[in-house]
């Protein structure tokens, strides 16, 4: 779809009135999709490309941004009260790098407090509703991101993902969603929540934008100690199909606690491309079951100390009288982190305490090599070359259905953290509906191998209608 | 004294000034006259978002202190988070080392209190990020508020430490002038700079808690703040109050600690690996690093005394600071070294302590031109003392000031005239030396000196009047 | 088992203020959710090394290159109290 808009552009429609249209819908919205938008600055930006349009591979494009993506000049708060006001001196790695390809930003979208969540429900500026239905949530973290570009009120956005946070909302809201591999896109600015387990990702109308944007932000970073070469190339070999391609399913991600419609919905997608010429086998994660625990202990430990910086000296949020600076941090933090944020940094904190890191932080390491060696048997040589499971157990739940119990909202991620443990890339397509709820296909690649996962979700995207349907007008 | 129930272990925090940037970030160092936060950028600063990249130059640094340290280098060896929080450390964590440091097992020698070459063990040599620093509107127990200034932050440190094998504070007095010899001589640091050094203290008594005194940037109060240590641990037991695990606060005015945290608020530091830096393998640096290693204190010492046949106390005094050793072999390149050893340990190195100035404030060849003089006899040793006086405190050089003070030697036929014509005038004195009072020479000398103003040689003088008086 | 006191050495630890009618809500939470990390006593993990990161690099450096700082003003623009270019802090004691 990008590609249309780019010809469009170049063919002469006005990318002021384009960018008009577009805030005029989002300023009209009720989906809460967006934290705070650079309507002047991408106004503006627009008028000088229709005086003398520039090149680039995103030449003209607009694109939202998650609330955790450091953009110099625009607030950048992660969605939380702690950070409001927040304006970075410095751009992300790949907000530079989206600048360069002629990408105009048009503003900053709604997300769980710190990337905390599933459902972009612990908001401290409310949640943000699905575009299918406004009862219920769009998924999280990235859930504005999501409805954004589902809603039409963003061609395309970036996101974050560190359990599941870009694909979830993918899945929930009907687009395309990627957490590539770990160390392919920079962490240069993005807000750490869990530094090793998130990455920057694409959510997209579309296979081949999320391709596009790809191949403009994955790359080497000298100032990510973490960020690897890419090849690049991820636009080309796109339609190159499924023949020969092995699809694994792992046994573990269906059954008990999965949504019937959805996992109808996932052997319908296997059998698809099956048709399109891929075959299947049953593999084994046999360490599944067991990722959760791993994964929440990894990100509150790390989260614990990531967020420890934020006490509203040097920026954010400061309140009346100062008492001794212990006493006057503590009350900030309190103050300024929403219920969800604290719970897992106290319950972090705890588990790398003395006498505890052993149990539990160093445990959770050890599972994780587990977990990892998983997925590397699975997608071995001789094995599969992608894996096939459901994105989500279920399609979106209602707003305030599961946020009362922390835990049932912890386990709606069980199909999508084994993939951060591992580090292995992931995408979420449209396959389909249940009551008119949008559900995901979730394909597992290999280690940098986004390639063969993206022409694979071409492939299938290609021969089915899903990612065509639009929701209905939120008035 | 050394008292064989003190034990004593030292914390030190070595800067590396002497890089050009930051640990993590490419601030530069250059930042001890600077107004406040000037030398800050995001990722030292710590901004949300931000991540660390290792300077490769400090690493080597490291190493090449930890070898001199004669440690084992560690093949591989990663960063650590040290989660606590305090105004001063943007991130709320230290990035700092914990299991696998960069060395361990070394040792230092110092001589002992009882004047026996005493090895001191070095435990371990890590890299960490120095915090901000914090300026208090008065005392820290009394300000109202405080201010932080970020450029500091983000500094190179390396942490060297000690096992507890210092038995005084003399001896922790030693070590610490050696170690910062050693670390000038690696050209790593520069010890004058203000924060170079930060010092943190063991000190306990045999079967008894350790206390820690924090933070102290003197040698000289290292020294006084254990002094004080001793005193009050011994004071406490003899009253029968057991020393408790503690962190005390020097107060460089009152000259005494204070107490700032007990164990049961001790910090738990909840270490784990730095997630955003990746492990160091560095084994195959330490070849090359080795083969860099400038000649260090101890081994110029004994080439001194092999090379220019000065004696130990000499060549221990003039390799005590790089810069002085350096001074003096380009002096003893072209003056006498037996005399250049003598004129500068014994007397320019007082001249300069006396002034609290270091030797960069005197040229090498000035010093070369004094002892020129000296030695052709074109100036007295006392005179010398005062050209090297004059140009420490007011400027120019030696033959400038030997003429603007006449401190020209006085010719000898000027001396032998001042002779004759003393003794002479002197008849009283010289009857009275005659008749047995050996005293009366010195009215007779002090009159050739006041005759030739002061220029004459005191001990040349002496004699030719001496002979003079035989002749009567 | 988590206690209310647990709950509050956690906080001071982590600098939050827990306020008493948040504190039966999370020693409730914590139990639980811990009681599920429990879960993983299930395997036996003596032999396994644990995997701290999973992007396989080393040696990653910088250069001692000089890179130009923010300014003064940039440093301080988000702090809401500052004083002669100084962020200022709450008294220590």
């Amino acid at each position: 779809m990008l590609r249309v808009l780019k010809e469009e552009l170049s063919a002469g429609a006005s990318a002021e009135e384009r960018m008009s249209a577009l805030f005029e819908k989002i300023k009209k919205s009720k989906l809460n999709a967006y934290n705070n938008l650079s309507e002047d600055s991408a106004l503006e930006r627009a008028r000088e490309y229709d005086r003398s349009p520039w090149s680039g591979l995103m030449a003209g494009v607009p694109i939202a941004i998650k609330s955790s993506i450091s953009t110099r000049g625009i607030e950048t708060n992660c969605s939380s009260r702690i950070l409001s006001g927040y304006v970075p001196p410095y751009d992300a790695h790949v907000i530079e790098r989206l600048k360069e390809e002629g990408a105009i930003i048009i503003g900053k979208t709604n997300m769980d407090e710190f990337a905390m969540g599933t459902s972009t429900e612990t908001s401290y500026f409310g949640p943000t509703k699905n575009p299918w239905d406004t009862d219920r949530v769009p998924g999280g973290s990235s859930g504005g991101s999501a409805a954004a570009v589902a809603a039409g009120e963003a061609p395309c956005a970036l996101g974050s993902d560190t359990g599941g946070s870009i694909r979830c909302p993918a899945s929930f809201c009907g687009i395309v969603g990627l957490k590539p591999t770990y160390g392919l896109v920079s962490r240069y600015g993005l807000v750490s929540y869990a530094n090793s387990l998130e990455q920057i990702g694409p959510l997209t109308a579309d296979v081949e934008d999320a391709a596009l944007v790809m191949e403009v932000i994955a790359g080497h970073d000298p100032r990510d100690s973490t960020s690897v070469k890419s090849e690049g190339g991820y636009l080309s070999g796109l339609y190159d199909g499924v023949e020969g391609l092995v699809c694994g399913v792992p046994k573990e991600y269906f059954g008990e606690g999965v949504d019937p419609l959805v996992e109808k919905s996932v052997w319908d997608a296997i059998s698809k491309l099956e048709e399109l010429g891929a075959s299947w086998k049953e593999v084994s994660l046999p360490h599944t079951k067991y990722a959760l625990a791993a994964y929440y202990i990894i990100a509150m430990s790390e989260a614990s100390s990531n967020l420890a910086r934020f006490d509203g000296l040097r920026y954010g949020l400061r309140l009346g009288a100062d008492q001794d600076w212990h006493t006057t941090f503590s009350e900030i933090r309190a103050a300024g982190f929403g219920p969800e944020v604290k719970r897992r940094i106290l319950l972090g904190t705890y588990a790398l305490s003395a006498g505890y890191y052993g149990r539990y932080y160093l445990k959770a390491l050890k599972v994780r090599t587990l977990i990892k060696q998983d997925f590397e048997s699975a997608l071995s040589a001789g094995g599969a070359d992608v894996l096939v499971t459901p994105t989500m157990p279920f399609p979106a739940f209602k707003i305030g259905e599961r946020i009362k119990d922390p835990l049932s909202l912890y386990m709606a991620d069980v199909f999508t953290v084994p993939i951060n443990l591992a580090g292995v890339p992931a995408i979420s397509v449209p396959s389909g509906f249940a009551d008119g709820l949008p559900i995901g296909l979730q394909i597992i690649g290999r280690h940098f191998d986004e390639k063969t996962i993206f022409r694979a979700a071409k492939a299938y995207e290609d021969a089915t209608p899903y990612h065509e349907a639009v929701p209905k007008e939120v008035v | 004294m050394a008292e064989k129930d003190v034990i004593i272990g030292l914390e030190v925090h070595v800067q590396l000034n002497k890089l050009n940037s930051k640990l993590f970030c490419g601030c530069s160092t250059d930042y001890h006259d600077a107004p406040p936060n000037t030398h800050t950028c995001p990722v030292c600063l710590g901004l949300p978002g931000t991540l660390p990249v290792v300077n490769k130059k400090a690493v080597e640094y490291a190493i090449r202190v930890a070898l001199a340290l004669n440690c084992e280098i560690q093949g591989e060896t990663l960063f650590y988070r040290k989660n606590y929080y305090y105004p001063d450390l943007p991130k709320a964590f230290q990035i700092t080392q914990y299991d696998f440091p960069l060395g361990l097992g070394g040792h230092i020698l110092i001589k002992g209190e009882d004047g026996e070459e005493k090895t001191i063990r070095i435990t371990r040599v890590h890299m960490e990020e120095d915090p901000g620093r914090l300026v208090h509107a008065g005392t820290i127990d009394r300000a109202k508020y405080s201010m932080v200034d970020y450029n500091r932050c983000g500094m190179s440190l390396l942490e060297v430490v000690t096992e507890p094998d210092l038995r005084s504070p003399k001896e922790a007095r030693s070590f610490l002038d050696k170690l910062r010899n050693i670390l000038e001589y690696l050209d790593v640091f520069d010890g004058n700079l203000e924060g170079a050094m930060r010092i943190d203290s063991n000190i306990s008594l045999a079967g008894g808690e350790r206390a820690e005194v924090k933070n102290i940037s003197s040698h000289k109060g290292v020294e006084k703040a254990l002094a004080y240590e001793i005193t009050r641990q011994r004071s406490a037991r003899r009253r029968g109050v057991a020393q408790v695990q503690e962190t005390r606060h020097y107060d460089e005015l009152r000259c005494i600690t204070v107490t700032i945290r007990t164990k049961e608020e001790a910090h738990d530091y909840r270490y784990f690996p730095e997630p955003d830096l990746v492990p160091m393998r560095i084994a195959d640096w330490v070849p090359r690093v080795e083969a860099k290693l400038p000649e260090l204190p101890d081994a110029k010492r004994e080439r001194f005394v092999a090379d220019y046949g000065i004696a130990d106390d000499h060549a221990k005094s003039l390799t005590s600071e790089i810069r002085v050793a350096n001074f003096y072999e380009q002096v003893a390149k072209q003056a006498s070294p037996r005399l250049a050893a003598v004129w500068v340990a014994d007397v320019l190195k007082g001249e300069l302590n006396y002034r609290d100035v270091s030797i960069d404030n005197f040229s090498p060849d000035h010093m070369v031109e004094i002892l020129d003089m000296l030695e052709k006899g074109r100036i007295t040793e006392k005179g010398a003392v005062e050209v090297i006086r004059t140009i420490l405190d007011q400027g120019g050089d030696p033959a400038e000031v030997v003429k603007a003070k006449g401190l020209a030697k006085a010719e000898d036929d000027a001396v032998m005239e001042a002779v004759r014509a003393a003794v002479a005038e002197c008849s009283q004195a010289v009857a009275d030396y005659k008749s047995g009072n050996e005293k009366a020479i010195n009215f007779i000398v002090g009159m050739v000196m006041k005759k030739t103003r002061g220029r004459a040689d005191p001990g040349e003088a002496n004699r030719l009047v001496k002979e003079a008086l035989e002749e009567i | 088992m988590i206690t209310g006191e647990d709950v509050d050495h956690i906080g001071w630890l982590a600098s939050i203020n827990v306020a008493e009618e948040e504190k039966e809500g999370f020693v409730a939470s914590f139990n639980s959710v811990l009681d599920y990390f429990h879960q993983l006593d299930e395997l036996d993990t003596e032999d396994v090394e644990p995997t701290y990161r999973v992007v396989d690099l080393t040696n990653v450096f910088r250069e001692d290159e000089v890179a130009e700082s923010i300014s003064q003003e940039e440093s301080l623009r988000n702090a809401s109290r500052t004083e002669n270019g100084y962020f200022k802090s709450p008294r220590i004691v």
